[in-house]
């Protein structure tokens, strides 16, 4: 089942399959190792239920819940 | 002198490997971004001393914010001997990202795997024999903090500088690769340096390079149009990121070997540590109240005269010293003194026998020597030197924040809360680094990627009161407590700073939503994991800041102050005057006294209410001097023979409230000059958020956007006259004095109706811009 990002519950692990935006904000994200391919572990959200700290390529990565919208994965079915 | 430059991902260990290698005591911190400028130093240990160059962290060489730009043009435009690669070995597939692409550029590499302390300590092992058999560069592991294996380091290093290293790529995509042939065939035609490398970039559609390169972009794009990827379609940055990533996890999978059996435990263990820690401080309801109680306890660690408010508990068991040296020591009328006010007290004491002890020698000297050396030079640069311990105790207890990794936690927390007004999260942190010096926090703003934020960010960081305004805050705050029998300084201290803060929170909402409009930059960051404070880092830190406050005490305030006792003591005539205010300064400060009166310290003040006046223009100098003028011209002031002044001084001591020896500069003034406890609170906000001092408005114009520097001084003045006028006219409402109250109260609802219409205004034109947004 493809999910986003966003949708993601604390604790749930996922396989990104695709990265949508554009120009240096998507670029960055590849740079920080958010590329296809990654598995992805929602740690926790932000006090105010945003920014999120996710688990990637073996370290804490935080990003918004506006920049998580972006990153689409593949995730079990339960 | 050959030049090695340090390069790697942020918070990697770069700067620790710097100060290792070259003895230098340059900041380093738990977050990513702390280094923002190349620095520079010498290792001495080879057969030729070299340069090395320590570099902004960046995780790719396609820079995204302004300091990540200087890592890039210094590695490909100024020709480094060698590439000095620190990669952490905790953390090595997001850190050979970036190797990837340094081996792209034609320059000798060696890669430093850092941290093998921390790997060892959990029984792992990476074996840097497979990595430099893949990576075709030397492979050292190091550690930079046990100072581990770094001879053999640059013993290596200094072997690969001497023979120059094609640059080639990993990439392995057959007809990627003949795309990149082809278009550094076309650069190589244009004589460019690094071919490989630009032209990877160009395909990889890299800002800076489509710009610096547009004549090739059409063939670039020719080129592109003709090939497909199954996956990723034309989406070629995607496509060279997982070519990049795919070969680290391909080939270095099998390099590090953690113990299989207790792997699977290492990771619970280490995980629920972070996790715990985690889960108390960034709290989804307690976070941000922890935030605020922290920052609450460092303060009246550092400030309280009554600690943990256990004063009353126990007045009548405590020894208090009476007539030892150690009176008013550690415990004063209040309570128990914290640790930063003893420090203060025991510096504040030594620094007053001292001077005592010199004016007795020069009893039968001449009085202008005896005036120039006790009032002109000592008053005022002890009473800087006096807080010089205070300072450090803040300092440290900020250091402590940084160097543990809550200072990211806190970016994290506050993201939400700093959107609402128009900034990311990182923004916090060169604010919060404003607490220290506006200097480095401005410069630290380049981590900000968005021109507009950083522009806002830097013209609100001298709103967080640095270490140089906190004599002014504390002179002031001790001179209230004793003059109107408040015995709080820490929550007098506390609440300014509250303020400086509340001021800044207006001020970029009206700026984001004026003058500076745009959306939130993105908040993409790193965080660190937890660890305790380096005792090292720490000690370095502190050395450091107190190394700065003494150079400069006797230097740029020791100067101004003997002006500035010169101009007081002298007059027109070139004659010692018997009162100040018939002396140079009396006579300037009483021309600009009346500007500050609807501040509070203006033309109602008594004649020597122009002391303020002149403290505050002095402060544009170095800030230090508000509290090194006032003292000094308290000092004048008491050893002037004017009968005014002879006959406050008496009463007081008749009132037991001063002591011959040990009379309080600030409550002097504030006795002297009939000076209100708005006005004192008025003032304090006003040196604040008015115009920094000198460096910080240097700084200021390097950083800025060509152009907003002299925006941004109309605005220091603006918001620190406004401000203070608004909290003076506010706070005198409390008052008992029905003439003040006359014009205080229609003035504070004069100012709170027009806080509310240009709120009204600004949420009415944000709904219509929105409404018209939403229609086209």
């Amino acid at each position: 089942m493809l999910k986003r990002l966003d949708e993601f519950k604390i604790g749930e692990t996922g396989l990104i399959k695709k990265v949508e935006g554009e120009g240096r904000l998507r670029r960055r994200l590849f740079d920080m190792g958010v590329t296809p391919g990654a598995t992805v572990y929602l740690r926790k959200k932000a006090p105010l239920g945003d920014p999120y700290e996710i688990t990637i390529r073996g370290y804490e990565l935080t990003l918004r819940k506006s920049e998580a919208c972006l990153v689409i994965l593949e995730v079990e079915d339960k | 002198m050959k030049r090695f430059a340090l390069a790697g991902n942020p918070n990697c260990g770069k700067t620790t490997l710097f100060n290792s290698l070259t003895g230098s005591t340059a900041h380093v911190g738990n977050w990513p971004g702390v280094t923002v400028e190349r620095k520079e130093g010498t290792y001495k240990r080879l057969e030729e001393p070299v340069s090395i160059i320590d570099l902004p962290g960046i995780y790719s060489l396609s820079p995204y914010t302004n300091e990540e730009v200087i890592s890039r043009n210094y590695i490909l435009d100024e020709h480094p001997d060698v590439v000095i690669n620190i990669v952490d070995a905790t953390n090595l597939e997001r850190n050979l990202y970036l190797t990837t692409q340094l081996l792209e550029i034609n320059v000798p590499v060696i890669v430093a795997l850092n941290m093998m302390d921390v790997l060892e300590k959990a029984n792992a092992s990476v074996d840097e024999k497979i990595l430099e058999e893949k990576l075709g560069v030397p492979v050292v592991k190091v550690s930079a903090l046990k100072e581990d294996n770094l001879d053999e380091l640059m013993k290596k290093a200094y072997e690969v500088s001497k023979s120059p290293r094609e640059g080639r790529t990993i990439i392995s995509n057959k007809d990627l690769l003949h795309l990149i042939g082809d278009v550094s065939i076309a650069f190589k035609g244009k004589k460019v340096e690094n071919p490989l490398f630009h032209s990877i970039k160009l395909v990889e559609n890299d800002e800076v390079e489509v710009k610096d390169h547009s004549d090739l972009l059409e063939m670039v794009n020719e080129f592109k149009k003709t090939f497909k990827d199954d996956t990723f379609g034309e989406d070629f940055e995607a496509l060279i990121a997982d070519n990049r990533y795919h070969y680290i996890a391909d080939n270095f999978a099998n390099a590090v070997k953690k113990p299989e059996v207790e792997e699977n435990e290492a990771k619970a263990v280490k995980m629920s540590k972070s996790d715990k820690i985690d889960k108390v401080l960034t709290h989804r309801v307690f976070g941000l109240l922890i935030f605020a109680a922290i920052l609450f306890i460092v303060f009246h660690l550092t400030f309280s005269e009554n600690l943990f408010f256990l004063g009353g508990l126990f007045s009548e068991v405590a020894p208090s010293f009476e007539g030892t040296i150690y009176e008013g020591l550690f415990w004063t009328d209040g309570g128990i003194n914290s640790p930063g006010v003893i420090l203060f007290n025991f510096f504040d004491m030594s620094f007053g026998a001292i001077i005592d002890a010199i004016r007795g020698a020069l009893e039968s000297a001449p009085a202008w020597l005896s005036g120039f050396l006790c009032d002109g030079v000592l008053t005022g640069l002890f009473a800087i030197l006096g807080f010089l311990p205070q300072i450090l105790v803040l300092f440290l207890f900020f250091a402590i924040m940084e160097d543990t990794g809550y200072m990211a936690r806190v970016a994290f927390i506050l993201d939400r809360m700093f959107r609402k007004f128009g900034l990311s999260g990182r923004a916090f942190i060169p604010m919060i680094m404003g607490f220290g010096c506006s200097v480095p926090a401005m410069i630290n703003t380049r981590t900000l990627a968005d021109d507009k934020e950083r522009t806002a960010t830097i013209r609100v960081i001298p709103f967080f009161s640095c270490g140089a305004k906190l004599p002014i805050l504390t002179a002031i705050a001790g001179g209230i407590a004793m003059a109107f029998g408040f015995h709080h300084v820490d929550l007098i201290t506390y609440s300014m700073y509250v303020v400086g803060v509340i001021v800044a929170i207006i001020a970029v909402l009206l700026m984001r939503n004026t003058t500076l409009k745009g959306d939130p930059a993105p908040f993409i960051m790193e965080l660190p994991e937890y660890h305790w404070p380096q005792f090292k880092a720490l000690m370095i830190h502190l050395w450091d800041k107190a190394k700065h406050f003494v150079k400069k005490a006797f230097t740029i305030i020791l100067a101004s102050t003997i002006v500035v006792w010169f101009l007081s003591s002298f007059g027109w005539n070139w004659h010692m005057v018997d009162s100040m205010s018939d002396s140079i300064l009396g006579s300037l400060g009483q021309l600009i006294q009346p500007i500050f009166t609807p501040l509070g310290f203006g033309s109602q003040l008594g004649a020597f209410g122009w002391v303020f006046a002149v403290a505050a223009i002095t402060g544009l100098i170095a800030k230090e001097n508000v509290i090194a003028t006032f003292f000094m011209l308290a000092a004048v002031f008491v050893s002037s023979s004017n009968p005014e002044i002879v006959e406050i001084v008496n009463s007081l001591i008749e009132a037991g409230e001063a002591t011959e020896e040990g009379i309080d500069e600030a409550f002097i003034m504030i006795a002297g000059t009939g000076i209100s406890w708005q006005g004192c609170i008025s003032f304090i906000a006003f040196n604040m958020l008015t115009i920094p001092c000198f460096a910080a408005c240097a700084t200021a114009k390097a950083e800025l956007p060509k152009g907003q520097f002299k925006w941004t001084l109309l605005f220091w003045l603006a918001a620190s006259y406004i401000g203070s006028a608004c909290i003076y006219s506010i706070l005198s409402c409390f008052t008992r004095d029905t003439s003040r109250l006359a014009w205080a109260i229609p003035v504070t609802c004069g100012i709170l109706l027009a806080a509310a219409a240009v709120v009204v205004f600004i949420v009415l034109r944000n709904k219509r811009n929105a409404k018209k947004e939403a229609n086209a």
